[in-house]
């Protein structure tokens, strides 16, 4: 019998701390670091793959993202040793999906042919906005002629590049969203990931907007609105929304991205990265220090980059697979969901949810509707199993 | 034993905030009763809520030694009083117990309504009356003005008032004096029965019920036993003293004597203020006059935010009730908020000096319902109930007709705010009495059902005339009115917490007010609410709260699973705090934020 797993495939996501400065927004491990050693770096990322492969090494790995931080910090000769180290480890599947997250600078830009000769075959480029001033507000270095031309670069590079803009902006009209989307879907490749601008606590933002600033951001209302305008845009341009925030042409998912919300397996190596491995049948929550510092110390010294790892339990995982799948258009699987959860779904609530029009079930899938997608959370919160 | 004709005992009338317990604290001083390492602020106000809010709350008392200038040593008691309308019984009583008064009145403000409710229990109790013109050092001073209008408003004889800064000190001493040459010493008979006033009580966790007494005839001794005229109990004393204002033991207490006495008694419900205390054997044959059990006229849900707490809520407010016979408190179930208790309290100050009380000092959060009145409803069948919570009224097919109490309102305003107050006496119902000026001052007295005063007229005159309103106010009677019973359904679902009675013509105007504030305090759910207010069947008022249009994780994948999952869980925690009603879960704050009207 194939393993719960399998149903997501194993990917390996490597995390790069590093920034040349923090985002006001930005809740991610990132660090600003004078200098930097990245043949250190390389090192103990190739012996932590090394590590988590000789438990692993049985499994297809169907994809590898470097996140972070900013990874086009890194050297195309630093990515370069870690792939080569991967395509050691594991048996690649064919259609292996290698992304690289990219900030639109023109340094950044001119290392891009040096991902691609590593082994990079999506970038992901953080634009964020199509306008200086918002830009600047959200803390960005880049301006926007200087994002549509590392855009071009990767575009004459890559066949497959998503970028990410940010909206419900700070003062950001409706009329105004569906200018700049528009602009940006008639710029876009084959993938977009679209965000509502959130205020996590943390962060510099979040801070004002504590102690009561941050004047501007939209309320409910107009939050929703951008966000239907947003579906109908995306849609009407042949981007199918397969994720809350998650837009592609038929075909150009993000395959890295769809292992976690198939609630398969990853590794996460690296600062502050997470992963969940099914080893004999139990799955663990996997987590690394999340100070770059301690994590270099530990993985050069020791051999280990990883705190304590955690079994996850019937109802963790259960909860887990609900969370990430009904993020996804088709859902979750009801049968694979009581296997994890060795019960029911709560039916109740599901009947009291489709009444609402907010969820749906399909072949025995539970999928949220169109009107139950943007108010995900209070389904959520519905049905865990807590 | 004391000669009576050096003994003196006084109160002090002032309208808050008018300087009384500033004053006391100088007397104290000045007579060297307390030494001044040992000063602090408001001495007699023992209660942080006394303190904080600037009130008196229970009746306190002090004996100072005076050795005035002709040469001769006298004792003065002053007997400190409750200065609100909510224990205008209590006032009267203490009045009672001494022989004068001394009216304070800040030279800067003039004459307030709660100075003129507290100098008429003076003047019925035949008080000889020394006005003292405090706050003489303030810029805005007018001393000559302010006895003009004492003279004018209150009809006493003002030309020969004190000028007085309780805070510099200028004239304490013509003040001491004024009080052992003006005020009349106490009559009475040392060889009669023991006769003596129980002023007041309160518990004391050592010494069990302390009794404020203040003899009449007769002789207090240690070791006597006592009997108390109403409840009939007996007692052997134990302890016998004055407060200086620290208890000191002495041996008796004689007449015109004030003091306190302790007897093993538990419960200060067992000592009712104005009751008589005399001797088990051999005691006097009348009672004193004036004596009426504790009425409470308010009533109000008291209910624990966390259900769990509800044992403690029990627990406190029977110590409360130990120390307050005029708190009445019965339990109460409300499909809304759970296991609770129904109190009945003199006035809205004493409910919120209870409710601060159980929450401070026992930390319980409350939840506390709209205040309510007491309705005589009559039924069809010729019976009367009365009303205390109105999710109790019968179904109307039932009854015959209601009344419901009404207040003398007395009310002082610049008349500049006139209008604005007269306009809001109209809109609660109001029906003008009288309406007279004291120099720019106004003075209107309107006959109001208490009903609309309770929840939030105070706030709203002050809020009028930006503070400069005072405010006293009488029972009256109860009087017959077109009152109903107006329901509050969130998703169909009646919320018996939400009842009130209202007056039919207001009901409309209500409902609509508290339908929309409802809309705004409670938050989105997943389907569109309507939130109704109802008369019987009908309803009179609608609104509709909208679905939840967006609350999702924009970014969510491997690294933030644990992360938002944990988060999610929380949130659904934190719901539980709200209470449910079928399928909607409105927060708490709702229940009291809903029933202050705006206007």
């Amino acid at each position: 019998m194939p393993e719960d797993w399998q149903q997501g495939g194993f990917g390996l996501y490597i995390h790069w701390p590093f920034c040349l400065s923090k985002c006001p927004y930005c809740d991610f491990n990132s660090h600003v670091a004078a200098e930097i050693d990245q043949q250190k770096w390389a090192q103990a990322y190739v012996s932590e793959i090394g590590r988590i492969a000789a438990e692993t090494g049985s499994k297809p790995l169907k994809s590898v993202f470097f996140g972070g931080g900013t990874p086009s910090l890194m050297l195309p000769e630093t990515v370069e040793a870690i792939l080569s180290k991967v395509r050691e480890c594991w048996t690649l599947s064919n259609d292996i999906e290698i992304t690289l997250e990219a900030n639109p600078t023109s340094v950044e830009a001119s290392r891009f042919a040096g991902y691609k000769d590593a082994g990079v075959n999506r970038v992901s480029i953080g634009i964020q906005a199509l306008n200086d001033p918002d830009l600047r507000r959200l803390g960005r270095l880049h301006t926007v002629a200087e994002a549509r031309a590392a855009f071009d670069t990767a575009t004459n590079l890559f066949d497959r590049i998503n970028f990410d803009l940010i909206y419900a902006r700070q003062d950001q009209t409706l009329p105004e969203w569906r200018a700049e989307l528009t602009e940006a879907l008639n710029m876009a490749a084959d993938h977009l990931s679209l965000y509502q601008l959130t205020i996590e606590s943390g962060t510099a933002f979040g801070t004002r907007h504590a102690a009561g600033g941050l004047h501007g951001l939209p309320q409910e209302d107009l939050a929703a609105d951008m966000y239907e305008l947003t579906q109908e845009l995306t849609a009407a341009a042949g981007f199918e929304a397969y994720e809350i925030s998650n837009h592609a042409k038929s075909g150009s998912q993000s395959r890295h991205n769809l292992i976690y919300w198939h609630a398969g397996d990853y590794a996460g190596i690296g600062p502050g990265a997470h992963g969940r491995l099914t080893l004999d049948g139990v799955r663990y929550a996997t987590e690394c220090p999340k100070s770059p510092q301690s994590w270099l110390e530990s993985v050069l010294k020791t051999g280990n980059g990883e705190l304590p790892r955690q079994a996850q339990s019937a109802n963790e995982r259960a909860d887990e697979y609900l969370m990430m799948g009904l993020r996804v258009t088709d859902g979750i699987d009801l049968l694979r969901y009581e296997n994890l959860a060795g019960k029911q779904i709560k039916y109740n609530s599901i009947n009291m949810l489709s009444n609402y029009d907010l969820v749906t079930l399909q072949d025995n899938r539970l999928i949220a509707t169109p009107q139950g997608r943007p108010v995900l959370n209070a389904i959520i919160k519905e049905l865990l199993a807590e | 034993m004391t000669d009576l004709s050096k003994i003196r005992n006084f109160s002090i009338v002032a309208h808050i905030d008018h300087g009384k317990s500033t004053l006391a604290d100088r007397l104290i001083q000045e007579t060297g009763t307390v030494k001044e390492r040992d000063m602090q602020a408001q001495l007699l106000d023992t209660m942080d809520i006394e303190r904080e809010r600037g009130i008196t709350i229970k009746a306190n008392t002090v004996r100072i030694d005076y050795k005035a200038d002709d040469g001769e040593t006298y004792i003065l008691n002053l007997i400190d009083t409750p200065g609100h309308v909510d224990f205008a019984y209590e006032v009267s009583r203490s009045m009672r117990a001494v022989e004068g008064s001394l009216l304070v009145v800040d030279s800067s403000q003039g004459v307030e309504a709660q100075t003129l409710a507290n100098v008429y229990h003076a003047i019925e109790a035949d008080h000889e009356i020394v006005p003292v013109l405090n706050k003489i050092d303030l810029p805005a001073s007018e001393p000559d003005r302010v006895a003009e209008q004492i003279e004018d408003v209150i009809g006493i004889d003002a030309t020969g008032a004190i000028l007085v800064s309780a805070k510099t000190g200028e004239g304490i001493h013509e003040t001491l004096e004024a009080i052992v040459n003006e005020l009349p010493a106490p009559k009475g008979d040392r060889d009669a029965p023991l006769k003596a006033m129980l002023v007041d009580s309160w518990y004391d966790a050592y010494l069990g019920v302390i009794v404020l007494v203040r003899i009449i005839d007769g002789v207090l001794k240690k070791g006597d036993r006592i009997r108390m005229m109403h409840t009939n109990a007996t007692y052997p004393v134990d302890r016998i003293g004055v407060f200086r204002p620290q208890m000191e033991q002495i041996d008796e207490l004689g007449p015109g004597e004030i003091g306190f006495l302790t007897a093993s008694i538990k419960q200060v419900r067992d000592t009712r203020v104005g009751d008589t205390i005399t001797h088990e054997k051999k005691g006097c044959a009348e009672a004193l006059p004036g004596f009426k059990p504790a009425q409470p006229v308010v009533f109000c849900g008291l209910f624990p935010v966390d259900n769990a707490e509800f044992e403690d809520l029990r627990e406190a407010i029977s110590k409360l009730s130990l120390n307050d016979a005029s708190f009445s408190s019965e339990m109460e179930t409300s499909a809304a908020l759970g296991f609770g208790f129904r109190c009945g309290f003199l006035g809205l100050l004493h409910l919120e000096v209870i409710r601060d009380r159980l929450e401070r000092e026992y930390d319980i959060d409350l939840i506390t319902t709209a205040p309510s009145v007491i309705y005589h409803v009559y039924l069809r069948d010729g019976s009367m109930m009365e009303l205390h919570n109105p999710a109790d009224m019968p179904d109307m097919s039932l009854v015959d007709h209601l009344e419901e109490p009404r207040i003398k309102a007395t009310i002082l305003v610049p008349d500049e705010y006139l209008g604005d107050v007269l306009k809001l006496c109209q809109d609660r119902r109001g029906i003008q009495i009288d309406l007279t000026y004291a120099g720019s001052r106004a003075m209107v007295v309107y006959d109001l059902p208490l009903n609309e005063v309770v929840f939030d007229f105070y706030d709203r005159l002050k809020s009028v005339t930006k503070g400069y309103a005072s405010f006293d106010y009488t029972i009256e009677d109860y009087r017959e009115d077109r009152l109903v019973k107006m329901s509050i359904l969130v998703n169909e679902e009646p919320v018996d917490a939400l009842s009130t009675m209202v007056h039919q013509d207001r009901a409309e105007a209500r409902g609509r007010a508290m339908v929309e504030k409802l809309k705004d305090l409670i938050p989105r759910h997943m389907f569109k609410i309507p939130i109704q207010a109802a008369i019987g069947g009908r309803v009179i008022a609608r609104e509709t709260l909208s679905a939840m249009r967006k609350d999702v994780t924009a970014k969510c994948y491997g690294g933030d699973a644990t992360r938002k999952k944990k988060l999610l869980e929380k949130q659904k925690k934190g719901k539980k705090k709200m209470r449910q009603f079928g399928r909607v879960e409105i927060p708490q704050s709702a229940f009291i934020s809903a029933l202050k009207m705006d206007d």
